[in-house]
């Protein structure tokens, strides 16, 4: 058989070769026989209800076992599910018309499992598969079918199925599984956000025509970084990947043991790299990441958790943990970016027809002022003896900013007066997420000593497409030439006023950006823990004059489909070089 | 029987793991317990019962129960709630 190739999404990176094990789940056939007595039926029902929930304990056992507690609960749930009054009425009154305990099995799991899909929230989706989950495993065992799943991998393989539920992924054993690959599912789908956690090559959404042309045990190449599939490899394509397979594990191996040193370019430029955080856990996990600093330490975990806001004196133990577990590296804190999109109890919102336009974040702060007041106090005095930078989010305008100062100011007059301690030299900074912010930088430049760049909310403020709307994502492009032109303007006038400029938006971890951002000048990368060895190692392969060079080039672009093609030919040629 | 009503405060309402709570709370108990929102009702001891009244933060809800324990049942979920499920104030 000749070799062939299917595209789907790129859900975890790396590469796995192996055979095929095609896990089908059993079919669901319902026998054709007569019920017994209702007694009878119920019977079975219940030894049916008991062996799931010792199958449920062992598997919960099996995922404690590899440290995951929430699919844990996920099983935990199931066995309420098995013992649910709602699903045994239903059945009861299936048995009494005289259906077989199966079929009134069947028919009761899918008919809560449509109700609740039909109830108009998200958390619903995953609790209807749950409860048809259920519904398959008393079946199941009902039709006395052994689980096929976990005994019948015998050798380690590459998983390919239609889909995979959550008993399914916990079902595998890790050790045998080289990658996943569904026919349908996205990014968030079960299995992509297994294979991320265990660090296993997958790919998702196949599509149904492409999985049912992968026969078991063929051999079959899975690229998780590039989406991609390849049934029956030749020999050519089968050294090829073997190589880039053993190339990238090394390559792995040496940038995580190189990303605690500080960062720099090829020619010796210093670029600081820094960690995005929620909270003092993820502090020390950025600190194991080899973080540099904090770019971003979000505090709105501190206002949405309650129902009341956080006292002073909450917040000011709340930053000192994250102050102590970055151990004297630099922290910046972004005061309360909160919206109608995610409101708190404790602040009124009218029904907003645009909650990404309306009242959020600094214009919030400027007008409840003395909860912006307290949380101003309490960075200030939590600062003392600590390297902490304050940040206020969604600038569009100089009064905004000079206003959030004067109150800076007031906080400070306040604390002088009342003979407390607080840190003195604590820089303030704006995020420059507005396009408003971008063409303004040099004025607003006068008035604070740092920006930090968001790029999710400047690409969609600038391309005016909502990022949660599932429908307009592929017009959201943070590389799209008017995103990059914004950042260039920002970066340029902030220079000229002798001040820096950091990036705490996504695109500071993505590598296609990476040298782009390089060559513009800026001065801090900013991302999500994980990305930091990879940006480290990245941004020391090129020298200023070179990204330079690139980000000449792809500013001259006029889409961002050629700024990404532009940008993959650069990656592509610096993997060759290394080769 | 017993019937009080209460606000529901926490983050999730009742979903995930504060559903669990709940209706594990109520199944430590004889009585027949029902929960009322918006002129719907529900099981209290059945999971799907009680995500399918879809309890948001901050609606209201109101708790029957009827039976030898339904005074201690009543207090036991009162108390649940009004503690927002162990998570942080």
């Amino acid at each position: 058989m000749s070799e062939t190739a299917f595209q789907g999404i790129a859900a975890s990176d790396g590469i796995a070769i192996g055979p095929v094990f095609f896990y089908r789940p059993f079919k669901l056939e319902i026998p054709v026989r007569t019920a017994g007595s209702v007694r009878d039926e119920t019977l079975r029902f219940e030894q049916a209800c008991r062996q799931a929930e010792q199958e449920l304990d062992v598997l919960k056992e099996d995922v404690l076992c590899r440290c995951d507690p929430e699919t844990a609960a996920i099983f935990d749930a199931h066995k309420m599910m098995v013992a649910d009054p709602m699903l045994h009425e239903s059945i009861q009154v299936r048995l009494s018309k005289g259906l077989t305990i199966e079929a009134a099995v069947f028919e009761a799991s899918q008919e809560l499992a449509a109700m609740l899909e039909g109830m108009e929230n998200e958390l619903f989706a995953a609790r209807a598969m749950d409860m048809r989950d259920v519904g398959r495993r008393l079946l199941r065992i009902l039709l006395g079918v052994q689980d096929r799943s976990a005994d019948a991998l015998g050798c380690p393989s590459v998983i390919v199925a239609y889909d995979l539920t959550p008993s399914d992924t916990a079902s595998f054993r890790p050790e045998w599984t080289l990658g996943f690959c569904t026919a349908g599912g996205g990014l968030t789908s079960h299995a992509a956000i297994l294979a991320r956690t265990l660090g296993l090559p997958a790919v998702v959404g196949l599509g149904k025509e492409a999985v049912d042309r992968i026969p078991d045990g063929v051999t079959l190449v899975l690229d998780g970084t590039k989406g991609r599939v390849v049934m029956n490899p030749d020999d050519a394509t089968m050294t090829r990947y073997a190589k880039a397979r053993k190339k990238a594990s090394a390559r792995l191996e040496s940038i995580r043991a190189d990303s605690s040193k500080d960062s720099y370019t090829a020619d010796g430029q210093r670029v600081e790299v820094g960690a995005n955080i929620g909270d003092a856990e993820s502090a020390r996990e950025a600190v194991r990441f080899g973080a540099e600093g904090v770019g971003l330490l979000r505090t709105e975990f501190l206002y949405l958790q309650n129902t009341r806001p956080p006292t002073e004196e909450q917040q000011v133990s709340a930053y000192r943990q994250v102050f102590e577990a970055m151990d004297g590296l630099p922290v910046i804190l972004r005061t309360l970016d909160i919206g109608g999109d995610k409101p708190p109890s404790y602040l009124k919102f009218g029904a907003e027809l645009n909650p990404f336009l309306g009242w959020r974040a600094i214009r919030i702060s400027l007008d409840n002022q003395p909860l912006f007041k307290t949380q101003l106090r309490s960075i200030l005095r939590a600062a003392v003896g600590h390297r902490a930078l304050i940040m206020y989010p969604m600038i569009s305008s100089v009064e905004e900013l000079k206003a959030a100062n004067a109150l800076l100011e007031e906080v400070r007059t306040a604390l002088d007066a009342e003979g407390i301690e607080y840190a003195h030299e604590v820089p303030v900074g704006i995020m420059v997420e507005t396009p408003a912010a971008a063409m303004m930088a040099d004025a607003l430049a006068r008035e604070c000593d740092f920006f930090s760049l968001g790029t999710n909310d400047l690409t969609q403020y600038t391309l005016a497409v909502d990022r949660t709307n599932e429908r307009v994502a592929p017009l959201f492009q943070p590389l799209h030439p008017a995103v990059l032109r914004l950042i260039q303007k920002t970066i340029d006038a902030a220079h000229q006023q002798g001040r820096w400029v950091g990036m705490c938006g996504e695109l500071a971890g993505m590598p296609k950006a990476i040298p782009i951002l390089l060559g513009l000048g800026l001065d801090e990368f900013s991302m999500a823990p994980h990305s930091i060895p990879e940006a480290k190692w990245l941004i020391g392969q090129f020298t200023h004059a070179r990204a330079r060079e690139i980000a000449v080039q792809a500013l001259s672009q006029a889409t961002a489909t050629e700024i990404e093609n532009l940008m993959e030919g650069v990656l592509e040629q610096l993997s060759e070089a290394l080769s | 029987m017993q019937t009080t009503s209460r606000v529901v405060h926490n983050k999730v309402g009742l979903h995930a793991r504060p559903a669990a709570l709940f209706v594990q709370a109520a199944m430590a108990h004889q009585s027949k317990i029902t929960v009322i929102k918006d002129g719907k009702s529900g099981n209290a001891k059945s999971i799907i019962g009680i995500l399918a009244l879809c309890v948001n933060q901050d609606d209201t809800i109101t708790i029957q129960a009827d039976g030898p324990d339904e005074i201690k049942a009543l207090a036991t979920l009162v108390e649940l709630i009004e503690n927002n499920f162990g998570e942080p104030v």
